[in-house]
C-alpha cells in the first residue's frame, strides 16, 4: 500500500511540483492551500507524512505543526517544513514546535524524494 | 609421596655407580601388572578414561588399536606386551590411557599408553635413582631408564623414547 | 488543485505573474507609506517565493537576480534599511526585469546596472570574483572506519523520527555493525512509551565522505547526542584500548582486568565496569577494523585480489573443516533418531554449509602443478650433464591444480621417474644419431584433469623398455612362471617391484633397483595408480593417476566382525549379496560370478581375523582399479560416509591393508581400506587360480 503525503503550500507551483514528484516516486499525494485547509483534510483523511510551507495565510506552518502535534492520532507522523537558508530562527521554532525535518528551498525533486524516503523508509 | 620422602629413604643410593648420571625427574606413576611404573611427565599430555579401542587387524601385538583423542586418531599401546610382562591385560574401572607425545622416526606423534591405574606426578631426586639391573627383573631392561627406590618398593621409570624408537626390526611383530 | 496538464514550470510562470502583481501593489503602497510593515512583508514574501520556486522550476537567472532584491527587503524587514523611494524605484525596475526574465528575455547589461544599484543601496561592495575552488584531486575515495554513537533527544520519536530508518540509512552507506545500548532504559513502570531510551554504537566502513554520515543525522543532530569519529585502521588494536578510546572504561580498569588471564571484555563486564552491550559494540569495532585491515592487506598483495596465506594456516583450516565434517556427521546421526523437524532442518542446513565450506577450503588448497614442474628443470639439466646426454625438458598443463599436500608429496616420485627416463630411457647421443633420432632427447611432463582425478605423465623419447629383460628378471625372481602368458601392461609394471632393476650396468643415478618401488609405494599411499606404456625404440610413458585431494573422501562404511571400515567410494563398483552356494565354498580361493565374469573375492573376516560369528548374509563390495576387480566380503554394508582421512601412526606402518583411519559420527575410529593392496591380494588369488 502506498503511503499518503499531504502537501501544504499556498503556492500552486510548489504543490504541483511536490505532487508530481512524489506521485512519480510512488506515493499518494493530497494537497492543502494553507494550515487551516490542511487540518480539515487531515481530520477527514489521515496522512503518513506532511510537507508544509512556513509562510502561509490563515494558519501558517508553525501553527499547523503545533496543531498537528496536539492531535493524539498524529503524534508520530513525520512533518517536513519548507524553509530557506535565511530562515534560521524560523527553523528553530518549527523544530521546537514538533517538526521532524525540513527542506531548504530551492530544492530539486530528487532532494524532496530523498527526504521523504528518509522519513518514511 | 613427596620429593623429600623419596630422597630421605635412599641415602644408600649415594656414591653408587651410575647414581650421578641422573637429573631429578618428574614422572607420572602408574600401575601395570601389579608393579609401579613411571613415565616422564614432560611427555604426558593427558590421562583419559578407557575409551573404545578400534582394533587394527594384523598389527604389532603391543598395539591394541586406535582411539579418538579430540579428533586425532591415536594408537594405544600395551606396555605389558612391549616390556615382556606375562599375563593378559584386564581392564577395570581404574584403567586409563595416558596420552603421550613421543618421537617416532623423527616425527613427534601421539601415543596412548594403557595403565591399570594412574597414581600421581612425583619428582624423584637423583639420589633415589639407580640404573636398571640387568638381571633379577622380569621385564626387558633396554626399555627401563632407571629404578627409583622408595620405602614400599620400586618405581620402574620407562624410557618411552626407546620403547618406540627401536629400529624397524626391533619393532617388527612382537 | 492545479490541473496536471500544465507542467510545473508553466504553473510557476503563472504563479510568478500573480506574485509580481502582488509585489507591484506592495511596492506602490510602500511608495506612499515606507513604514507599512504589512506591505514590506508582502513584498518580501513575493520576492522570496519567486526566488525559491524559480530555482526549482528551472528559472535560475530569475532566482539569482531576485535573490539580491530579496536581500534588500530582508534588511528592510529587519529594520536595517528603509524602504526609500530609491529602493522602491529600483525594486519596480527589477520587477520589470524579472518579468522579462520569466519570458526568456532580459537584457544582461540592464541586469548589471540594476544589481549595481541594489548593491549601492545595500552599501555592499561588489562580490569579489571568486577564484575557482581548487578541484579536489580525483582519487578514488578511500574506505574509512567510523565510530558513531547516537542517542536521540527525548522528543525525537514524538516528533516523527523513526530511529530504525536512521540506522537503515546508515547501512546504505557501507558495511555497518550496530549495537544497541540499553543502559538508559528505565524500569517498565517509569517508561514513557513516546521516549526513545535506546542509544546505539555503530561501526561503519564506508568510502563516502563524512558529510554523507552527517546528512543521515541532519534532522536529529541538534537535539541528539551524536558523535562521529574516524577510527584508525590499525588491525592490532586491542579490545581494552577500544573501550578506553570510546570512553566506556577508565584506563585503570582495563589494566586491572588485563592483569588477570581472562578475556578482557568478560572481565570488565563481570566487574560491572562496563555494560555488556558496550563491550559487544567495541568487539564489533575491533572486528570491523581487523577485517578492513585484512582487506587492505589483500589489496596490497596484488591487484587481482589474491592473498598470501601461510601454509600452516591452510593446514589448520583443513583440519578444522575435517573436524567440522566429523561433528556434522555426528549431528546427523543424532538427528536421524529424533522427530524434531526444526532440529532436522538445522541439521540439514549445517550439512549443506559444512559441505560448501569443505569444497571452498579444498579449493583454497589447490595449487597449480607448475610450481612443482619448475623444480625439475634443474634436475634434468644436472642429470643430463652428469650422464653426458643432451636432454630437454618440456612441460604441459602446468596450470592444472591439485591439493598442495599432494604436490609436495609428488616431488620425490616424479624426480625418480625423470631420473629413470634420462638414465635408462634416453640413449647416448651417438646411439640416437645411429637410430636416426634427434640428438637431443626429450622428457615431457604433462598434467591434465580427468574428472575427480589428475593425470600426470612422464614421457621420454628413448629406447623404450626391454620386455625380454623384464620378463627374464621376473622369472628369475619367481614373479611369473616361465612361459606364462601375461598382459603387456602387467609385465611392464614389474619395474615397480622392490629390487627390480634391469639396467645392465648399475649407474650412480638410478640403477640400484631402489626408486621405482618407492614411487609405487608413494603413489599407493596417495591413493593413486600407475600405468606404464612403452614402445621399443620410441620411448616410454609412465602415467600417475591421482585423486585431486587427500584430505577428505566419500567412503562406503562396512562392518567386518566388530570393526568398522571405510572403502573409498571412488573404487566401489557395486554391492551384491553373497549367495549361500558361493558362501559355502571353501575359504581361500573364492570366485564370484558377476554377469558372467569371474571375480576373485576376499573374505575380509579372514584377512582381518574376525573373532565373532559371521552375519548370516554376507555382502560383497566389488572394488576396482583399472581392469582389476576384487570382491570384498563383509558382514554388513552400513552406508555412505564422508571421510576425513587421518594418516596412520608410524607404529602401524607394518600394516598394509589400511591407508588411513577416520572418525565416525559416534566418535569411534574406523580404518580406511587400501584398495590397491587388496586388489593385489585378490590378484594373487587370481594367479593361483590360473596356475592351478
Amino acid at each position: 500500500m502506498s503511503k499518503t503525503i499531504l502537501s501544504v503550500d499556498d503556492s500552486a507551483s510548489i504543490r504541483q511540483m511536490v505532487a508530481f514528484t512524489l506521485e512519480s516516486a510512488g506515493y499518494k499525494v493530497a494537497t492543502a492551500t494553507d494550515g487551516r485547509d490542511a487540518l480539515t483534510r487531515l481530520k477527514a483523511q489521515p496522512a503518513d507524512l506532511v510537507i508544509t510551507d512556513l509562510n502561509m495565510p490563515n494558519l501558517d506552518g508553525l501553527g499547523l505543526i503545533r496543531e498537528i502535534r496536539a492531535l493524539p492520532q498524529f503524534k508520530f507522523v513525520p512533518i517536513v517544513f519548507l524553509t530557506t537558508e535565511s530562515e534560521e530562527a524560523k527553523k528553530r521554532e518549527a523544530k521546537a514546535a514538533g517538526a521532524t525535518g525540513w527542506i531548504v528551498k530551492p530544492f530539486q525533486s530528487e532532494q524532496l524524494v530523498a527526504v521523504v524516503k528518509k522519513l518514511l523508509g | 609421596m613427596t620429593t623429600t620422602e623419596i630422597a630421605s629413604i635412599s641415602p644408600a643410593a649415594r656414591g653408587k655407580p651410575g647414581a650421578g648420571a641422573f637429573q631429578p625427574m618428574q614422572v607420572l606413576t602408574m600401575a601395570l601388572a601389579g608393579d609401579v611404573f613411571a613415565l616422564d611427565s614432560d611427555s604426558v599430555l593427558e590421562v583419559l578414561d578407557l575409551a573404545e579401542v578400534a582394533e587394527v587387524p594384523n598389527c604389532r601385538a603391543f598395539v591394541k588399536g586406535l582411539i579418538n583423542v579430540r579428533g586425532k586418531v591415536v594408537p594405544v599401546v600395551d606396555l605389558r606386551v612391549r616390556l615382556g610382562i606375562r599375563g593378559a591385560a584386564e581392564t577395570t574401572e581404574d584403567s586409563r590411557i595416558v596420552v603421550m607425545a613421543v618421537t617416532l622416526g623423527g616425527e613427534e606423534t601421539l601415543v596412548g599408553v594403557l595403565a591399570d591405574k594412574v597414581y600421581e606426578v612425583v619428582e624423584i631426586a637423583p639420589a633415589a635413582l639407580e640404573e636398571a639391573p640387568t638381571i633379577g627383573i622380569h621385564w626387558r631392561a633396554e626399555f627401563i631408564k632407571a629404578i627409583g627406590k622408595r620405602a614400599d618398593g620400586f618405581i620402574v621409570v620407562i624410557d618411552i623414547g626407546k620403547v618406540f624408537a627401536a629400529g624397524e626390526q626391533e619393532l617388527s611383530k612382537a | 488543485m492545479t490541473a496536471h496538464s500544465a507542467t510545473p514550470a508553466e504553473t510557476f510562470r503563472n504563479e510568478a505573474e500573480d506574485l509580481l502583481v502582488e509585489l507591484e501593489a506592495a511596492l506602490l503602497d510602500l511608495e506612499g507609506d515606507p513604514d507599512d510593515r504589512e506591505q514590506i512583508d508582502r513584498a518580501f514574501r513575493a520576492l522570496h517565493t519567486i526566488k525559491g520556486s524559480g530555482a526549482m522550476f528551472g528559472f535560475e537567472r530569475v532566482a539569482a537576480f531576485t535573490h539580491h532584491v530579496e536581500s534588500a527587503f530582508q534588511k528592510v524587514r529587519d529594520g536595517e534599511l528603509a524602504a526609500s523611494h530609491e529602493l522602491v524605484g529600483v525594486a519596480l525596475a527589477s520587477l520589470d526585469h524579472i518579468r522579462a526574465l520569466l519570458d526568456g528575455a532580459g537584457d544582461p547589461a540592464k541586469e548589471e546596472l540594476l544589481l549595481a544599484h541594489v548593491r549601492r543601496i545595500l552599501g555592499a561592495a561588489p562580490p569579489p570574483v571568486a577564484a575557482p575552488a581548487a578541484e579536489p584531486a580525483d582519487e578514488p575515495p578511500a574506505e574509512k572506519i567510523w565510530r558513531i554513537r547516537l542517542a536521540l533527544g527525548p522528543q525525537a520519536m514524538a516528533f516523527g523520527t523513526n530511529p530504525l530508518l536512521l540506522l537503515d540509512e546508515l547501512r546504505q552507506l557501507g558495511e555497518c555493525t550496530v549495537v544497541a545500548l540499553t543502559e538508559a532504559v528505565p524500569p517498565l513502570g517509569d517508561m514513557d512509551p513516546t521516549v526513545c531510551y535506546l542509544a546505539w554504537d555503530i561501526v561503519l566502513i564506508t568510502d563516502r565522505p563524512r558529510s554523507a554520515i552527517d546528512e543521515v543525522f541532519i534532522f536529529v543532530v541538534d537535539d541528539a547526542r551524536l558523535s562521529v569519529e574516524e577510527v584508525p585502521a590499525d588491525a592490532e588494536v586491542r579490545l581494552g584500548e577500544i573501550l578506553v578510546r570510546r570512553g566506556d572504561v577508565p584506563e585503570q580498569a582495563v589494566s586491572d582486568a588485563l592483569s588477570q588471564q581472562r578475556p578482557i571484555g568478560e572481565m570488565l563486564v563481570g566487574e560491572g565496569k562496563v555494560a555488556p552491550e558496550r563491550v559487544a559494540a567495541a568487539l564489533a569495532e575491533q572486528h570491523q577494523v581487523r577485517e578492513k585491515a585484512a582487506k587492505s592487506a589483500v589489496g596490497d598483495a596484488s591487484g587481482q585480489g589474491s592473498i598470501r596465506v601461510q601454509a600452516e594456516r591452510l593446514d589448520g583450516l583443513m583440519d578444522q573443516v575435517g573436524e567440522l565434517v566429523i561433528a556434522q556427521a555426528r549431528l546427523r546421526q543424532l538427528v536421524a533418531a529424533s522427530d524434531d523437524l526444526a532440529l532436522k532442518a538445522i541439521s540439514e542446513e549445517i550439512e549443506r554449509l559444512s559441505s560448501e565450506l569443505r569444497d571452498t577450503t579444498m579449493g583454497i588448497r589447490m595449487l597449480p602443478i607448475g610450481t612443482l614442474f619448475g623444480r625439475f628443470r634443474r634436475v634434468v639439466r644436472d642429470l643430463s650433464q652428469a650422464l653426458g646426454k643432451d636432454v630437454e625438458l618440456t612441460v604441459e598443463g602446468e596450470e592444472s591444480e591439485l591439493d598442495k599436500t599432494l604436490i609436495e608429496r609428488l616431488n620425490d616420485p616424479l624426480v625418480h621417474l625423470i631420473r629413470n627416463s634420462i638414465d635408462h630411457g634416453i640413449e647416448p647421443v651417438e646411439r640416437r644419431r645411429a637410430a636416426g633420432k634427434p640428438e637431443r632427447g626429450r622428457v615431457h611432463l604433462a598434467a591434465a584433469h580427468s574428472g575427480a582425478q589428475v593425470l600426470i605423465s612422464v614421457t621420454d623419447d628413448g629406447r623404450g623398455m626391454d620386455r625380454a629383460a623384464i620378463r627374464a628378471k621376473a622369472e628369475e625372481r619367481g614373479l611369473i612362471a616361465p612361459d606364462a602368458a601375461i598382459a603387456d601392461s602387467e609385465l611392464l609394471s614389474f619395474i615397480f617391484h622392490p629390487g627390480f632393476s634391469t639396467a645392465a650396468q648399475v649407474s650412480s643415478v638410478s640403477g640400484r633397483g631402489v626408486g621405482m618401488d618407492v614411487v609405487k609405494r608413494t603413489i599407493d599411499s596417495l591413493r593413486g595408480t600407475i600405468e606404464v606404456s612403452s614402445t621399443v625404440g620410441a620411448g616410454s610413458t609412465v602415467t600417475l593417476k591421482l585423486p585431486l585431494t587427500l584430505a577428505i573422501i566419500d567412503g562406503l562404511l562396512v562392518r567386518v566382525g566388530r570393526g568398522m571400515y571405510v572403502i573409498p567410494l571412488s573404487a566401489v563398483e557395486e554391492c551384491v549379496e553373497l549367495s549361500p552356494e558361493e558362501d559355502s565354498r571353501a575359504s581361500g580361493c573364492s570366485f564370484l560370478s558377476i554377469r558372467g565374469d569371474l571375480v576373485p573375492f576376499l573374505r575380509l573376516r579372514e584377512v582381518f581375523h574376525a573373532a565373532t560369528e559371521p552375519d548370516p548374509y554376507q555382502k560383497v563390495v566389488v572394488v576396482s582399479s583399472g581392469t582389476l576387480r576384487v570382491g570384498l566380503v563383509v558382514d554388513q554394508v552400513v552406508g555412505q560416509h564422508q571421510t576425513v582421512i587421518k594418516s596412520l601412526s608410524k607404529l602401524l606402518d607394518d600394516v598394509h591393508e589400511f591407508s588411513g583411519a577416520t572418525i565416525l559420527g559416534d566418535g569411534s575410529v574406523a580404518l580406511i581400506l587400501d584398495v590397491p593392496r587388496l586388489l593385489a591380494l585378490g590378484q594373487d588369488q587370481e594367479s593361483r587360480r590360473l596356475a592351478s
